[in-house]
């Protein structure tokens, strides 16, 4: 009997961590429930109690259900019969497996069939399906799209949609279409409101649709007629059960082939309409796309997860010029820093999923009463917070499973390119978590403000308040040489953009800014776990912040080389023939 | 045709064998419970989704666990509440100490007559005594039909159930009118996880020993709110024995040595890897139904 969160201390000490006092007593308004559901957390040792417990069930269908199924599931993989999706054998047996284990729904209200539970079990529950199958983990963690509806729809549409999730209803988040992908604003399938049929009808194609014919599926589509931009744009939700979209074909990707990507064809589908007209793309899909890339941040961590156990496994039992591979400091090397990298990004994920849960929290509770000054301060303070942190954490977590994925299929050696090993399906897997959900170059857009506007440095000097023990003053040291740096590079880019508006200096150098302050913020909340428990810390402490501090002087040594007329150097490739 | 049926499902906490190290056996012989992990035997939760299944299909029914134990088997009964059983009965005395499989047998089907059950469905056997007697014997004792090596339920109504069994050389599908005793072999359906939220509810769930240990407790004090939670507590008067054939009184069987078997080898053979060596050594094996 595996169990994916039995087996991994760090995740459950996330569980542990000082503000889920607060993030508990958000959540359960203060146990306000209690005595109206016997399944309501009574305190908050009680609340706890049972996360703990349904986590460890997570963890416990995660490796003995989802992770057998993989393999098959992959090679399997779904496929269309009568213009709709039929899932692989194993993905059936995994949803139902966790639906009887009561995983639909855990961050919904209890009205509605849910658990309850705080984002930061969700994103635990992800990580760890992601672990077995980052490709199940695909379709189901499309469920984060219920928490959308539950926070923009009406309470009828919540009635009628949220309760199926806790049954296994699957959803869909329906955005992307042939000409518009990076660019949503180009959306063109179209809406119109049907007079005689009381009722939206959907009109379009859409492409490229994870989970495409799952149950519920929230579209964007423009309702504006005549409209070109993100400001005709709606959000709208189609119920399956009206089977007014054809599944036109599913594409044949490189990985995550469990999960069907979709080609749709909406013919008069009945939609209703999710929150105010026009706001779709404005609102409604920034929520859905700031929750969903912290879906992916979990997703990648299950696969870096995965990758960094096959790794160790075969550099255990591979032998070599007479010893296990492992020996070799090459090897070892690889493997050491994997694992402080995993450390540190697991530390920036929750941190981030905390930020995010707070002030989400801060907001459903202004729609039941008026915030208090101080609330609605706190409230201002962690939206920030978590916008800033979102994108970061979905840069580094998509790169950290690409890389680490890769060197521990370089571990495998030529064995490790053949089927007959999981890490060259974690290695596909992994490709698609830094494009999809945003590019990680579109994560740096989104976060390369947080680097100017000082979000960032001012978080960089909140931990700096934070009190650590003496052991660990020399990494302290390291943490306010890195922060000099930091701010020099900033210093030098905007003083340079500031000169030449325009050309794009501050663009040029978004990436290693970025990059540059999410090493040590990394190294920052690593260290403060380290200072709560440094036996099981400070080794992958001490690994990461020899990366990040190389990681660092490498970008700093890049800008400071830099000067304006670069641009034009590497714009020369504009003018290049093909 | 009936709707709902009463099951009883017999249940034990076993130590985990599965993974033994060096101090699982006293130097008496019998086996250290303090070095190995309590867990659910392994075919009662085989056993229990079959229960399960019963009252999926036909709502109503009821699955009660009935485990005979020291106070801490209780925790089968709330992993089985836990699964989907509607609760349980822990049977617990000093006069069921020392119970071999027939005393063991005889205190289960004095607890069973009592909760007349239409049906019992049991693991095959347990991983400690590995003996597949005591599910036998409860039908014998009651005078019911037994079908053992289940694999699954085909078919049920009121009049009996249609059974596939499990047996070495092949499948065998037969029919028993009910109450009956059902023993399931690990070959059939695995049970379901541990649901979420019957876990928040039933967490609390104690028998009385458990909630007067600990009076100050938010489980007490749950328990003492709901019945749902009370997990029933039966000692040997509960059930209305003949006492000398209970514990150690009742159990003719006496453990006189145990011994360390080694298999050895004790003819070998050497084959050239040609064809007609291994079709030679293929009709061997299957003449002495080895093979096949």
């Amino acid at each position: 009997m595996a169990n994916f969160f039995l087996d991994n201390k760090d995740i459950q000490f996330q569980l542990q961590h000082p503000l889920m006092r607060k993030i508990v007593e958000l959540k359960e308004r203060g146990f306000a429930e209690k005595d109206k559901y016997e399944t309501a957390p009574k305190n908050f040792e009680d609340a706890m109690d049972s996360y703990l417990r349904v986590m460890e069930i997570a963890g416990e269908v995660a490796a003995d259900v989802i992770a057998p199924n993989a393999e098959g599931v992959d090679h399997e993989g779904p496929r269309v019969v009568d213009d709709h999706v039929v899932y692989a054998s194993g993905t059936r047996q995994n949803l139902d497996a966790i639906t009887a284990a009561g995983l639909g729904g855990i961050t919904l209200p209890r009205k509605y069939n849910g658990l309850n539970f705080p984002l930061v079990c969700f994103v635990m529950a992800n990580e760890m399906v992601a672990r077995a199958d980052a490709g199940f983990e695909n379709l189901w963690g499309l469920q984060d799209c219920a928490e959308t509806l539950n926070e923009f729809g009406s309470e009828e549409l919540k009635m009628k949609y949220l309760p199926g999730v806790a049954e296994g209803e699957t959803w869909a988040m329906t955005l992307t279409e042939p000409d518009a992908g990076s660019d949503l604003g180009a959306v063109m399938l179209k809406a119109h409101w049907d007079e005689a049929k009381g009722t939206w009808l959907l009109n379009g194609v859409k492409r490229f649709i994870t989970n495409g014919d799952g149950d519920v599926s929230l579209v964007l589509a423009r309702t504006e007629e005549g409209t070109k931009d993100a400001r005709g744009l709606s959000m709208l939700v189609y119920d399956r059960k009206s089977m007014a979209v054809k599944v036109r074909r599913i594409e044949n990707k490189f990985g995550i082939k469990g999960s069907p990507t979709c080609e749709l064809v909406f013919t008069n589908a009945p939609a209703e309409l999710v929150g105010d007209r026009k706001m779709g793309l404005i609102k409604y899909v920034m929520a859905l796309m700031n929750a969903a890339r912290l879906g992916i941040g979990a997703q990648s961590l299950g696969l870096c997860e995965a990758a960094y156990h096959e790794g160790l496994k075969y550099a255990r039992e591979r032998a070599q010029f007479g010893k296990a591979i492992i020996n070799f400091p090459a090897v070892y090397e690889m493997l050491n820093n994997a694992k402080a990298r995993i450390a540190a990004a697991r530390a920036l994920l929750y941190e981030t999923t905390r930020f995010v849960e707070i002030y989400k929290q801060y907001e459903h509770i202004s729609h039941e009463r008026e915030l208090s000054a101080e609330e609605r301060a706190e409230m201002k303070f962690y939206s920030r917070l978590a916008d800033a942190f979102t994108p970061m954490q979905k840069l580094f977590l998509s790169e950290y499973a690409n890389s680490i994925a890769y060197d521990m299929l370089q571990i495998h050696g030529g064995s490790g390119y053949m089927k007959d090993y999981p890490i060259e399906r974690i290695v596909r897997d992994a490709r698609i978590t830094n494009i999809y959900e945003g590019t990680s170059q579109l994560q740096v857009v989104a976060a390369i403000n947080h680097v100017t506007k000082g979000t960032y440095l001012s978080q960089i000097e909140a931990y700096e308040a934070e009190t650590l023990p003496a052991s660990l003053e020399p990494i302290r040291k390291k943490l306010a040489a890195m922060k000099a740096e930091f701010v020099k590079m900033v210093t030098k880019v905007e003083g340079i953009e500031a000169e030449h508006k325009g050309e794009g200096f501050k663009d040029f150098h978004a990436r290693r800014l970025v990059e540059t302050a999410g090493h040590i913020i990394m190294t920052w909340v690593l260290a403060k776990e380290a200072a709560v428990l440094p036996e099981d810390y400070t080794l992958q402490l001490d690994t990461f912040v020899l990366i990040a501090e190389a990681e660092v002087a490498k970008a700093a040594a890049a800008i400071e080389a830099s000067k304006w007329e670069d641009i034009a150097l590497y714009k020369t490739i504009l003018k290049e023939a093909e | 045709m009936k709707k709902e049926f009463k099951i009883v499902v017999l249940a034990k906490q076993v130590p985990d064998t599965r993974n033994v190290g060096k101090d699982a056996m006293t130097p008496e012989g019998t086996v250290n419970r303090a070095a190995l992990p309590a867990i659910f035997n392994p075919e009662d939760l085989n056993a229990l989704e079959a229960a399960l299944r019963i009252k999926d299909k036909y709502p109503g029914s009821t699955v009660t666990v009935l485990s005979m134990g020291p106070h801490r088997a209780a925790e089968v009964i709330r992993d089985a509440m836990f699964r989907g059983a509607d609760g349980g009965v822990l049977l617990t005395d000093r006069k069921f100490a020392g119970a071999d499989t027939l005393a063991t047998s005889y205190a289960l089907s004095c607890a069973a007559r009592k909760l007349a059950p239409d049906m019992i469905i049991a693991g095959r056997q347990a991983i400690d005594g590995d003996t597949a007697q005591v599910g036998s014997q409860v039908a014998e004792k009651l005078g019911w039909p037994q079908v053992t090596y289940a694999e699954e339920i085909l078919d049920l109504d009121e009049k009996g159930m249609t059974i596939k069994r499990r047996l070495e050389n092949g499948i065998e599908v037969v029919q028993s009118p009910l109450p009956l005793v059902v023993t399931v072999n690990g070959s059939a359906a695995d049970c379901r996880p541990q649901n979420a939220r019957r876990i928040m509810k039933y967490k609390y769930a104690l028998i009385p020993t458990e909630a007067a240990a600990e009076p100050a407790s938010l489980a007490a004090e749950m328990t003492a709110k709901h019945d749902y939670l009370r997990i029933a507590e039966w000692g040997a008067d509960a059930v209305d024995p003949d006492p000398s054939q209970l514990g150690l009184e009742g159990s003719p069987t006496k453990v006189k040595k145990i011994e360390n078997v080694v298999f050895q080898l004790k003819e070998s053979k050497c084959l050239q890897c040609t064809d007609d060596e291994i079709n030679t050594l293929i009709v061997e094996l299957l003449e002495t139904h080895t093979l096949g």
